[in-house]
């Protein structure tokens, strides 16, 4: 199912969360609304599901304008942070609440019921739990319990919350893998709000980074990490350092300085935007030179930061683990991917 | 001076000493036996004075009857309507967002700051002969005032904190996140209401019309002003206590007064089994991490 989000805005008590946001999420596909807190990624989700209503704007599901449907006539899953299970209900009455609570007219058997609750919970690899309460399960097993709960009703989009969010971290790696394969095995349309960039990149098809009620950039994790579109994404998604630079006759300067790497059509203030691990030592012509202010091993790399000419500008940068520098040692880089954006 | 150090035993350092510890226990202990065991004990004993005929023969009265009957009733109207009440004002105060919220907290808290004998006669004032309402109730032929009606409004307004004050902060501590997954899982307001909402609530809900009934059914002060203490009408339990013991029926009073003890005593027995069996969900913790 295509869901449309067309020039949606919403307010709380006047305070806008979402300014004229839209957003085409395709049939099948698994998408991330990404960004820090108060971005408004779960102000959207929810708008989607039907829990909020919009200010303006209108939620399209296929052709349907689904808009001023209530949240049950718009047939969505739904995945809460905090699980949201029935305490008072055993796994498998959670599993099965979506389906009793049909009308007569469209609700199953209770035998066909409780087959297909057995079933989720079967895909769900929880087996042998349907006797249990809520609370006698750990947050891992709960969460799976939700999934299965908001997949029992058949819902036409799959919407999760922070679904790992109050998962510890290894949890939340195994988890991961586990949706995805879910979500490639029934092919349900899914969005999933997250802050953690690393679940986003790793699990989506698509990126929606978002910031302060705006989107910034949709796209797939690789041309949202390797060509963001504003110094915002550039600095939320991966590691990134910036430098306030100047563009005389397309070569760019630090300071009075010259760092040998050059972009022709831009001249003027600008900030200039590179990652850690894309740049190069080099030994002698121009280059970035600084002093080695913290040098620490960070898996196979050895990150160090250093302090740029006398202005006080600070990047990290990554050598090989084995690199002799230690502290106050004069190094001299390039960058050997950068993007330039304009002054703020 | 070190080796002092080293040879005192270590102690946790929030424990008391001995004679502290016993001491604290013994001032409960002798607090609670002058105030509150032995006057409950004096009940007893006076009801069954002329023995268990005695005690039996003085609830065959047919004011004593009368008195039953008619607390039995206004418990009956004013509990479930103010489990109503309740309901609907925790979970306004809980699941919405909306001015004046504070207020309405302050206001339900109204009647156990007001004495109540204030709440009675904001009745006689509202009511009475002299009151704006007062001739036009008359020229209809409406009661309310030293009548049954009056009793219950009384007692309505006395009870009425109980149910929402237990409710309030439980549903508050709840959220709303179990029915929005009941409602995004196609359920009604009602389905959502009687199979998520209220069985949350279930043990919180039971422990506020314990502690309403018992209020309803002991209620002296709101009652007695607006009652009228018509014998065998307007009377109830605790209203025709006061009149046996005034009229030298000692054996009645405590008879009677006997009933509302023992009322008490239940009460609390099944608080603390409630407590003791569904703690966990008394002390709302939420959600169980």
């Amino acid at each position: 199912m295509d869901v449309r989000v067309d020039h949606v805005r919403k307010e709380f008590d006047r305070f806008p969360a979402l300014h004229d946001v839209s957003l085409d999420i395709h049939s099948g596909e698994l998408i991330a609304l990404l960004g820090p807190s108060g971005s408004g990624k779960t102000t959207l989700l929810r708008l989607i599901a039907g829990l909020e209503r919009p200010t303006a704007g209108k939620i399209f599901f296929g052709d349907e304008d689904a808009s001023e449907k209530s949240v049950q006539e718009r047939n969505i899953g739904f995945v809460f942070q905090h699980y949201a299970l029935f305490r008072h209900m055993t796994i498998l009455e959670n599993v099965s609440f979506g389906l009793k609570v049909r009308p007569r007219s469209s609700r199953p058997a209770a035998g066909e019921i409780r087959k297909r609750a057995m079933e989720l919970l079967d895909l769900v690899q929880l087996s042998g739990l349907e006797k249990r309460y809520p609370n006698q399960l750990s947050g891992g097993q709960r969460q799976r319990v939700a999934l299965a709960r908001a997949l029992a009703i058949e819902p036409r989009v799959l919407l999760l919350d922070e679904p790992f969010g109050a998962l510890d971290a290894q949890v939340r790696r195994d988890l991961r893998k586990w949706l995805r394969e879910i979500h490639d095995r029934t092919g349900h349309t899914t969005v999933f709000v997250t802050h953690d960039q690393e679940e986003a990149l790793e699990l989506a098809d698509r990126l929606c980074v978002m910031s302060q009620g705006r989107i910034e950039q949709v796209g797939s994790p690789d041309s949202v990490y390797d060509t963001p579109t504003s110094p915002f994404v550039f600095g939320f998604i991966g590691e990134s350092s910036e430098l306030p630079v100047n563009v005389d006759k397309g070569d760019i300067w630090l300071g009075d300085r010259p760092i040998g790497i050059s972009s022709p059509e831009a001249s003027g203030a600008a900030r200039l935007f590179f990652r850690p691990h894309d740049i190069e030592l080099v030994d002698n012509g121009a280059g970035l030179a600084g002093v080695v202010a913290t040098s620490r091993r960070v898996g196979g790399t050895r990150r160090v930061e250093l302090d740029i000419g006398g202005a006080g500008h600070r990047v990290e940068i990554d050598l090989p683990f084995d690199h002799p520098a230690g502290e106050r040692t004069q190094i001299a880089f390039r960058p050997k991917r950068w993007t330039l954006f304009p002054p703020a | 001076m070190a080796a002092d150090l080293t040879r005192r035993r270590w102690v946790a350092p929030t424990n008391e000493p001995f004679w502290v510890r016993a001491l604290l226990v013994l001032i409960g202990v002798v607090f609670m036996a002058l105030f509150l065991v032995m006057p409950l004990v004096a009940v007893f004993s006076e009801a069954f004075r002329q023995g268990f005929e005695g005690f039996v023969k003085a609830l065959q009265q047919p004011d004593a009857q009368s008195a039953i009957r008619l607390t039995l009733l206004v418990a009956a109207i004013a509990v479930p309507l103010n489990v109503i009440f309740g309901i609907a004002a925790s979970w306004a105060i809980a699941k919405f967002e909306f001015k004046g919220k504070a207020f309405l907290i302050t206001l339900i808290d109204l009647p156990f700051s007001v004495s109540p004998v204030i709440s009675g006669l904001v009745y006689v004032l509202l009511f009475g002969s002299g009151s704006i309402l007062g001739p036009w109730l008359k020229a209809n032929g409406v009661e309310i005032l030293f009548a049954v009606p009056g009793i219950v409004l009384a007692t309505i307004f006395v009870t009425f904190p109980f149910v929402a004050r237990e409710l309030i902060p439980l549903m508050q501590d709840q959220g709303s996140g179990d029915e929005e997954a009941a409602l995004s899982l196609g359920a009604s307001g009602w389905q959502t209401f009687f199979r998520v909402t209220l069985p949350n609530i279930k043990w919180g809900l039971l422990y506020g019309v314990l502690l309403c009934n018992a209020r309803a059914m002991g209620e002296f002060g709101a009652v007695a002003v607006v009652s009228g203490k018509i014998r065998g009408q307007t009377t109830t339990m605790p209203l025709q206590v006061e009149m046996f013991y005034n009229e030298y029926q000692g054996t009645a009073a405590f008879a009677l007064a006997s009933l509302l003890a023992l009322l008490a005593l239940v009460t609390l027995v099944l608080k603390t089994a409630l407590e003791w069996r569904f703690g966990d969900e008394l002390a709302a913790t939420g959600r169980g991490h």
